[in-house]
């Protein structure tokens, strides 16, 4: 902020003095965890920083991370409104109320809730198809794994995990009718410690693939030591832990997102969205695929890739059934996303159950 | 050769002296800390107004901060004073945070299940359930440490866990909004009229927990300063034989400061969530529990100097919000300023309680 | 060896890990409140050693130099804990809650530029022979050596405490500071060197965590294991064995329910998640049950020498 002052005073006296000294746009960032973790919040960060490369002086970017949901968050919002902020990012399913609260009482500045199913005439809510990168996961364990046994590390029980592990598990299964996964939940979306813990205990139970929900490093750490496990990277590349243990990665692109965003509120055309776009559309990354993997599961993997970007595949095609036996897709029928928005169940293999 | 002599009566002069050198300090200290991370001194003078006087004082924040500030001091007063009844008498209640989220979950059952129904009786049946639930929460430390002799600090801060696992059990079973589209979180009761815990004075800030952590502040000192309670209770901290000779009944003393301490904490936890916060959720707590441990020492658990120390922890807290988000200072240096406040506190009330006189004199 | 479908030698070497942290504090803790000091400020030395230990092992590249420094770091904190209390009478419990306070800000702080870089790992130690022993060899001879280092603590300071006079000092100035005062014993002096060897240890403790257990480091990483350490220090009456057994029986557990639910077992995960803290309580009131608590008799009151 100093240097920007310093130059802007340089500008006046050579008489090359902009007229917008301020920007047009103030987009403000409220982030749940650090910049720091490497996942999540990272890349909602990196999305922020494309969006200033993107417009140069015209937008100012805030942020603040660590904010807890809930009263606090609230507050945070209030703050980056009152201080003229045009346009507000909300990155974490819990800022849902708080987000809707804040933007009644700011009618005039649009939000966007990350995660969330709450809209309203200034709030969008956006989110990633993660799963199609699940799809493509659960097609490379399922041929890799020599144990047949894969760890999941899964977070919270909220239909965005269970979606993960059930498109990861059919497609894991549908190259290897005898693979089987193990389920840890931790409860937390970020806890180096406790994610290190369930990689091992994974692990020792004989997983040689493990799959995460959480946003740390640690998992591939823990795989790294054992030797012979893959991982994937979650949220974003991890790509110090490649080619091994980590094989591949999803990585969450929002600067596409955001950029577009932006955009629509100095053109004046932003409008209430709901966006839920995957691999097609660039939100949903896959992380370079690394050479442990054989030269024919690669292939495979990018051409399952590239047909769920062109949409002519998609990874919740029937037949399948719910875990109880009941029926849920007939041959060939896709799922609309309503169910998938809701799912609180798992598809039929998976052993253990959904807590609560 | 200066020696440190106790005083035989507090220096009433230093008592009141003491903040405001330790403020002082911090503001400095601070400011020196601000400067490092910004680079230079000048944004370091602007960091500590930021977080010192604007909230209060500033045209454009004041009126939203004001209120602010009373929402963040208003469940750590109340917890602390709590508090500071079983501090006074050597009762270390270090699980308060959990006797916060059971309160929360107590007092929030009792509304979800009479939705929708709309009654004027439904508010103080939560208020009465929040109180409960943080009750029987401190009860299990307190009648293991009468009947067992187990260490309160340990069992309470165990129970803090136990509470939180509770907290996430319920928010994605027991409690879980059926129209929630299967994420956990309870309804949210901002959308719920009778059990809303709204401002009693509009954009004032004070809700009924505020109410009640200034009344607590009020009680709290006459407890202590006339009831023959509270000398009870402080006799029991300072002299514990005496207090043994004198009859006081050491059972009945700690079930009381626990009891008391937890039912506060379960009101406070049941103000929050009905209030401000909204819904039970997995991470509905926010660490009051703790933060209350801190100001009632910095209020030297006097029921006033709680009340003080509550509202100027919760300045540092929205200013430091403020200045994070203006300056981009790194939330971290917030909470070593906190810790900062709290040490020089403790350094500057040596001068409170002793003296300091040189040999041979 | 697998038990219930848990494989013993996995398991264990899984539990000394998890709890070696929290082991290291609680004896460095045992330590000071023996000398009749409480020092609630563990969380703030374990994670200031944790950063510290961070950085000088990525710097160096060498893990040991960051214990080392991560032990020094500890120490160095807690001196200011030790002056509040020791010198300037400061009521115990609040300076200690002050100290994880300033610890978990300035460590914060300290780490910002070192989020999500790779530390150098400890190799694990092969004991020539031991190591090969079935069964036994990979569970318990193939650790690295800050477990072993641990354990070698939890020995040395049983042995010193019952068999050395400075064992017998510590323990008098512990339990009557007057007595031992008038005996001739310079109570603050014994105090400060207690304080600041359990900020050393401490600060091992929490450098394990940033270096070995997970390895990264990320602020506030020690997650409470602090306060895990101060309830073990308690639930182990002081006694140094105790604290060993107390904290692989927390680590284990906590090991332990992550593989219960790794397999699948049927019992709901907030209950397994649960139950390490709710097995120490029940532990704790079987040891007051059969027992009775021996705190040190003159634990977390100011020592003033008057005269």
């Amino acid at each position: 902020m100093k240097f920007k002052s310093i130059l802007t005073g340089v500008l006046l006296a050579f008489g090359l003095g902009t007229a917008a000294i301020a920007a047009d746009v103030k987009v403000g960032f409220v982030y749940v965890g650090p910049i720091g973790d490497g996942g999540w919040t990272y890349e909602h960060d990196k999305g922020r920083l494309a969006v200033e490369k993107h417009f140069g002086d015209r937008v100012e970017t805030i942020y603040q991370e660590n904010v807890p949901e809930g009263a606090d968050a609230e507050r945070v919002m209030t703050t980056m409104a009152m201080q003229g902020a045009d346009l507000i990012f909300t990155t974490s399913f819990g800022y849902m109320d708080p987000t809707i609260n804040v933007a009644k009482k700011f009618p005039n500045v649009k939000f966007e809730h990350a995660t969330g199913y709450k809209r309203s005439d200034n709030v969008s809510t956006y989110s990633a198809r993660f799963y199609e990168g699940r799809a493509i996961q659960g097609h490379i364990a399922g041929k890799m794994t020599k144990t047949n046994k894969v760890g999941y590390i899964a977070s919270f029980p909220i239909p965005e995990v269970i979606r993960g592990i059930n498109s990861a598990y059919i497609h894991a299964k549908k190259v290897n009718p005898n693979i089987e996964f193990n389920i840890i939940w931790v409860y937390t979306w970020f806890d180096p410690a406790k994610e290190a813990d369930a990689a091992k205990a994974l692990i020792d139970q004989g997983a040689d693939v493990v799959l995460q929900h959480t946003d740390s490093t640690a998992p591939q750490a823990a795989a790294k030591e054992a030797g012979n496990v893959i991982t994937f990277g979650q949220a974003s590349d991890m790509g110090e832990y490649a080619p091994m243990p980590r094989v591949s990665s999803i990585i969450d692109d929002w600067a596409p997102y955001y950029v577009a965003r932006t955009q629509a509120v100095l053109d004046g055309s932003w409008e209430s969205v709901d966006t839920w776009d995957g691999i097609g559309p660039g939100m949903v990354g896959i992380g370079e695929i690394s050479d442990a993997v054989p030269a024919d599961v690669k292939a495979e993997a990018l051409a399952m890739r590239d047909a769920i970007a062109n949409g002519t595949y998609h990874p919740f095609t029937g037949p399948i059934k719910k875990q109880d036996g009941s029926d849920w897709l007939g041959a060939g029928e896709t799922s609309d996303d309503g169910t998938l928005l809701g799912m609180n169940f798992y598809v039929e293999g998976i052993t253990a159950e959904v807590p609560q | 050769m200066i020696k440190l002599e106790k005083r035989r009566t507090i220096s009433k002069l230093w008592t009141g002296l003491t903040p405001l050198i330790a403020v002082f300090l911090t503001m400095l200290f601070g400011g020196l800390m601000f400067g490092l991370l910004l680079g230079d001194l000048s944004s370091a003078f602007g960091a500590i107004k930021l977080i010192f006087w604007d909230p209060l004082f500033d045209e454009n924040f004041a009126s939203y901060a004001r209120p602010q500030l009373l929402v963040k001091a208003g469940p750590i007063i109340l917890i602390a004073i709590g508090l500071s009844i079983g501090f006074k008498a050597g009762i270390w209640n270090i699980g308060a945070e959990g006797q916060y989220i059971l309160g929360a979950i107590f007092g929030a059952s009792v509304a979800l299940s009479l939705f929708p129904h709309e009654s004027i009786f439904i508010f103080p049946a939560m208020v009465l359930a929040g109180a409960f639930g943080g009750f029987i929460w401190a009860l299990i430390p307190a009648v293991l440490k009468v009947y067992f002799k187990t260490n309160e600090i340990l069992v309470s801060l165990m129970l803090v866990y136990v509470a939180e696992n509770i907290l996430a059990s319920v928010s994605q079973g027991l409690l879980r909004n059926p129209d929630g589209m299967g994420f956990p979180g309870s309804r949210n009761l901002k959308d719920y009229p009778s059990a809303h815990n709204s401002e009693i004075i509009t954009n004032s800030g004070m809700h009924w927990g505020v109410l009640t952590a200034f009344l607590s502040v009020i009680l709290a000192y006459f407890l202590f300063l006339k009831h023959q309670k509270g000398y009870e209770i402080r006799i029991t901290g300072e002299a514990p034989k005496a207090a043994y000779f004198a009859g006081i009944n050491p059972s009945k003393t700690i079930i009381f400061c626990m009891g008391m301490s937890g039912l506060l904490a379960g009101m406070a936890g049941l103000f929050e969530v009905a209030g401000p916060a909204g819904q039970i959720t997995i991470s509905f707590n926010s660490g009051y529990g703790f933060t209350a441990i801190i100001v009632a020492f910095l209020g030297r658990l006097n029921p006033l100097g709680i009340l003080m120390a509550g509202l100027l922890m919760a300045l540092t807290y929205i200013g430091g919000e403020i200045a994070q988000l203006m300056l981009g200072l790194p939330g971290a240096s917030i909470q070593l300023l906190q810790g900062m406040l709290l040490f020089f506190l403790l350094a500057t009330d040596i001068f409170t309680n002793y003296s300091f006189k040189t040999r041979g004199s | 060896m697998v038990m219930f479908g848990i494989d013993l030698v996995l398991l264990i070497p899984a539990l000394m890990i998890s709890a070696t942290p929290v082991l290291l504090a609680a004896i460095g803790e045992a330590v000071v409140e023996k000398s009749g000091v409480l020092n609630l400020g563990v969380e703030g030395m374990m994670i200031t050693g944790a950063v510290i230990g961070f950085i000088i092992a990525v710097n160096t590249q060498i893990p040991i130099y960051g214990f080392i420094c991560a032990a020094f770091a500890g120490a160095l904190l807690s001196i200011i804990f030790a002056i509040l209390t020791q010198y300037m009478m400061s009521n115990q419990v609040a300076t200690g809650l002050g100290l994880t306070m300033v610890g978990l800000g300035l460590s914060a702080l300290i780490g910002k530029p070192y989020e999500g870089i790779k530390s150098p790992t400890l190799t694990k130690l092969e004991i020539p022979i031991l190591s090969d022993i079935p069964i036994l060899g990979p569970m318990i001879f193939s650790h690295d050596a800050i477990v072993y280092f641990s354990i070698f603590v939890i020995a040395s300071v049983a042995f010193i405490i019952k068999k050395t006079r400075i064992g017998l000092i510590l323990r008098a100035v512990g339990e009557n500071q007057d007595a031992a005062h008038a005996l001739g014993y310079k109570v603050i002096r014994i105090r400060f060197i207690a304080i600041m060897f359990g900020g050393a240890t401490a600060g091992i403790g929490g450098a394990y965590i940033s270096l070995a257990r997970v390895p990264q480091w990320t602020e506030g990483m020690t997650a409470g294991a602090g306060w895990i350490a101060l309830a073990l220090v308690v639930f182990a009456s002081w006694k140094p064995w105790r604290v060993l057994v107390g904290a692989y029986l927390f680590g284990g557990i906590t090991v332990l329910q992550l593989n219960l639910q790794a397999i699948g077992v049927a019992i709901p995960v907030e209950i397994l998640s649960m139950s390490p803290y709710l097995v120490t309580i029940v532990v704790l009131v079987g040891i007051s049950l059969f027992g009775h608590q021996t705190a040190p008799g003159s634990l977390a009151r100011p020592f003033h020498a008057s005269q």
